[in-house]
């Protein structure tokens, strides 16, 4: 069945089975592959999109669920104001290795700083214990998202 | 170097043929310019084309196929890393693959410091597989592991840069007419300071193809350098938050369909049938394929293979592995040791060691397997047709994917076309090729590309896994608390007599024993043997740290029990026993400082210390811990390395905290078990990973040196294991033997 989803501020129709999770549509159908498979149970965090710039996980979000929520991916994260914060931060330090977990990594703390601008260690625990690096970037990432907070 | 690398940087026209066809694989077309120098016609490989609708695209990834620029023109590549067009851009070919340890960033760094051009404007691509050109001495062929790359790097691709250098300074000097040693390079630009004169490489690069080369390529003095030991940006780290990266998970071919793939539970195991009918009714299921141990579900998208998959009834041929336990693995291990094993080092008399010893410390400790869980699961996307296979894929080891591929296809190695891609990790998953030969085995039997895809179950059930070791250790000691006796026999599987035969000699792995049989400390009666036993038909394999990381977490073990038996702080009787090792002592010394080593610990805490040198590296680490109620938070962890020279210190410090966390994970969690021919566990669920919040602050401490470069991927993980657990020890007074920590230090 088609479904019309708005994907980075684009309407795309794409003929997807109601319990498609979001991540296949984005990866096989609309295209957008930089949204990453990692656990497909959401445990990894490597799936995370924003859906009305909340941080969700895409891999056991059915496509039938997304309605008219707004859906930004890692590709256009950059042109919201938290998004450019972190990924600039991510930068400055230097956070990633081998990548692969990184886009979701920068959703979730795009997400954290979007909703509170000056996080706790606490906070960035909380916000963040949702994604898995595997090349160890942790140090890095907390530090980035204090670098990113204080550039607020 | 080897001579191959030797001439084809010499740039011989003989040797320009291999660059030739090297390019020709990437799908690049080369001729003659009409001025004489190289051109290179580029044909992008289809990965990266005609991806969705219009308007999807994300930002384009300069690394890869897809992203060197067509050039218009002519190109000078005077060898096999270095192309520079008439504009002036600087493509570089980087023998090594990107797996997150920072060679797309570090060999650049050694490759433009000697060409003289900034390091932000060069574009990368991925080497094609041609053992010829980019074969590493260090490990006999074109593989990416072992910690090696910046060893291996660090004076080949330096001359390489030089070598360009001096051809483009020497096509300006002719120009101008001016000696060439009148002239210099910088920023990319030939400058002749005298007559104020400058001229851009991309200007000169038809001038400087013509030219003979150079017999001699003076390196620069350490003391010029201007981007080797600062700490340059990495250059893959744009294209990794905005989704450009290409992964070869992220590949998309036109026409592509996609395979889930369900590999028989029991190793060794065959299908036997398979009822597929309600796959097919799935929508979008296209095809269901058997290929020997498994099956795949071929469809329109990924979710409808998924769910195909799930729909399969298969009834396997499970064999005799269908009855075996992990309690039988471990049987197999212990009945071994008790065989005499290949001896690896043999120094003085043990015997005589160990009847003149005072006291006497026995141990056995035992390592579990482990799989490597890469956060990109494994995968692969082939296209087999009757002329020709393409492969899209993330390889350490290009050139063993086109010898996989032409033996499954039948096909001329000529006829196989590698897309190698930035990996999604490696840690040794990425050394092996099982799941490329798998999906060219599916694509075999498909009409058109086809991408093979590992669930995560998948990935972790069916990873190649790091052995199971069983060490049986002893130590005599002097009066003193000194080893004077010294015994170890390491159990276990024989990767490298699966990966590279040729490499074992008398029965000895150098793997298996390395570190073990190469220790820093003043022994003076040492063996140390190896049996090789394997887990019968659990396919096993490298995995970050190799051998050095089942080495050191023994050894370093066995010495904190000796300081204990000796009552002697563990720092001290280390540092006793390293006087031959200055590096050694000197990285302890600095650790032991950073950490306040000797400062009391409140009760419930504990420290922990351990020395290696591995790798061309010497490491020490200090590791802060509490245990509460038989749980291990890791406070923090103290590192000093000393590895030689630095090309970019903080890619030292991200790979040694990288390896610091794999290796708590390893310690605390890290464990496959096998049931009934089974592997148990199946997800991050039941293979937990450490997290951001049990992250501990983890300090790196670079000690300066003038000494060649060590490596630097792998020796966190294996330093950081022992002094884990002998942190844990003086916490509680659990000496851990086994890993990982799991449950044993729960006592209820």
């Amino acid at each position: 069945m088609t479904t019309t989803l708005n994907v980075n501020g684009q309407d795309h129709t794409v003929d997807a089975p109601p319990d498609m999770p979001l991540l296949w549509v984005l990866r096989d159908l609309v295209g957008l592959t930089g949204t990453k498979f990692g656990c497909g149970i959401a445990q990894c965090g490597a799936c995370t999109v924003h859906l009305d710039g909340e941080a969700v996980r895409s891999c056991v979000l059915p496509v039938a669920a997304v309605q008219s929520r707004k859906v930004t991916t890692i590709e256009a994260v950059g042109s919201t104001p938290a998004g450019k914060k972190i990924q600039d931060a991510w930068k400055a330090l230097d956070v990633v290795q081998c990548g692969y977990c990184q886009s979701g990594q920068v959703m979730s703390a795009a997400s954290l700083i979007a909703a509170n601008p000056n996080p706790s260690d606490a906070d960035i625990d909380a916000a963040m214990d949702g994604n898995i690096c595997r090349c160890g970037t942790y140090n890095r990432i907390r530090a980035a998202i204090k670098h990113a907070a204080k550039g607020a | 170097m080897s001579q191959g690398l030797l001439d084809a940087q010499n740039g011989h026209p003989d040797k320009r043929g291999v660059t030739r066809r090297t390019f020709l694989k990437f799908g690049f077309t080369v001729g003659a310019a009409a001025g004489g120098g190289l051109m290179l016609g580029f044909s992008f490989p289809a990965a990266g084309e005609g991806q969705g609708a219009p308007g999807t695209q994300g930002a384009r990834s300069v690394i890869g196929g897809d992203g060197i620029e067509t050039p218009q023109d002519g190109v000078f590549a005077p060898n096999a890393f270095v192309q520079i067009d008439r504009a002036g851009k600087v493509s570089l070919v980087i023998p090594k693959v990107e797996m997150g340890q920072g060679v797309y960033t570090s060999i650049p760094m050694l490759i433009a410091e000697e060409l003289e051009v900034p390091i932000e404007s060069v574009v990368i691509d991925h080497a094609p597989p041609d053992a010829k050109l980019f074969t590493d001495p260090l490990l006999g062929g074109q593989l990416t592991g072992g910690s090696t790359s910046i060893r291996y790097a660090w004076e080949p691709m330096r001359k390489a840069g030089a070598a360009a250098r001096v051809l483009l300074v020497s096509a300006a000097a002719g120009q101008w007419q001016v000696d060439p040693a009148s002239c210099r390079a910088e920023g990319g630009k030939v400058v002749h300071a005298a007559s104020s004169r400058s001229i851009g490489y991309g200007e000169l690069v038809d001038a400087a193809a013509k030219l003979p080369a150079p017999q001699n390529v003076p390196l620069k003095d350490p003391k010029d350098f201007r981007l080797i030991g600062t700490a340059v940006k990495r250059l893959d780290s744009p294209e990794k938050i905005d989704g450009a990266a290409m992964y070869g998970l992220d590949v998309r071919v036109p026409g592509m369909k996609y395979a889930v793939i369900v590999n028989c539970p029991v190793f060794g195991g065959t299908v036997a049938r398979v009822d597929d009918t309600n796959a097919k009714k799935i929508p979008g299921v296209r095809q269901v394929v058997k290929a020997d141990n498994a099956v795949a579900v071929v469809g329109d998208h990924t979710w409808a293979a998924k769910r195909g998959a799930s729909a399969l009834v298969i009834e396997w041929n499970e064999g005799k592995g269908a009855t075996l336990q992990m309690q039988q693995l471990v049987d197999d291990l212990a009945n071994a040791s008790k065989r005499d094993g290949a001896v690896a080092r043999k120094d003085g008399d043990i015997d005589k060691g160990f009847r003149d010893a005072k006291t006497r410390v026995d141990a056995v400790y035992q390592q579990p397997f482990l799989a490597h869980a890469t956060m990109e699961p494994v995968n692969c996307t082939v296209h087999v047709r009757a002329d020709g296979c393409d492969v899209w894929v993330g390889t350490q080891v290009p050139t063993r994917a086109v010898d996989t591929a032409a033996k499954v296809t039948g096909l001329p190695a000529d006829k196989i076309v590698i897309h190698n891609h930035l990996l999604g990790g490696g840690f040794g998953r990425r050394l092996e090729t099982d799941f490329i030969e798998q999906a060219v085995k599916i694509g075999k039997q498909v009409d058109g590309p086809v991408k093979v895809v590992y669930m995560r179950d998948e990935d972790i059930q069916h990873d190649m896994f790091r052995p199971y070791y069983y060490d049986v250790i002893s130590a005599g000691l002097d009066a003193n608390g000194k080893p004077v006796a010294w015994k170890h026999r390491i159990v276990g599987s024989s990767i490298l007599a699966r990966f590279a035969p040729p490499a074992i000699k008398d029965g000895v792995d150098p793997d298996a024993v390395e570190v073990a049989a190469d220790l820093p400390y003043d022994l003076p009666n040492q063996l140390v043997d190896y049996v090789r036993q394997e887990p019968r038909d659990i396919p096993t394999a490298f995995w970050r740290g190799v051998g050095p990381t089942r080495g050191t977490f023994v050894v370093e073990s066995f010495i904190d029990e000796l300081a204990v038996q000796a009552k002697a702080d563990p720092v001290q009787y280390r540092r006793d026993l390293l006087a031959k090792t200055p590096r050694a002592r000197n990285v302890l010394d600095v650790a032991a400082h950073a950490a306040a080593w000797g400062k009391t610990v409140p009760k419930g805490q504990g420290r922990g210390v351990s020395v290696m040198h591995a790798f061309g590296s010497f490491f020490a680490m200090v590791a802060d811990v509490t245990v509460a109620n038989g749980e291990v938070a890791v406070n923090r962890v103290v590192c000093a390395v000393d590895c030689g020279m630095v090309v970019n210190p903080d890619t030292v410090e991200a790979q040694i905290q990288g390896g610091v966390i794999f290796a708590i994970t390893a310690v605390l969690h890290g464990e496959i078990t096998i049931k009934d021919g089974r592997v148990e566990q199946t997800n991050f669920t039941d293979y937990p990973v450490l997290r951001l919040s049990q992250t501990p602050p983890i300090e790196v401490h670079i000690v300066k040196s003038t000494e060649a470069p060590g490596g630097i991927g792998e020796p966190g993980t294996a330093a950081l294991m022992p002094a884990l657990a002998n942190a844990i020890y003086a916490a509680t007074g659990k000496r851990l033997r086994q890993l990982p920590v799991g449950r044993q230090l729960q006592t209820a």
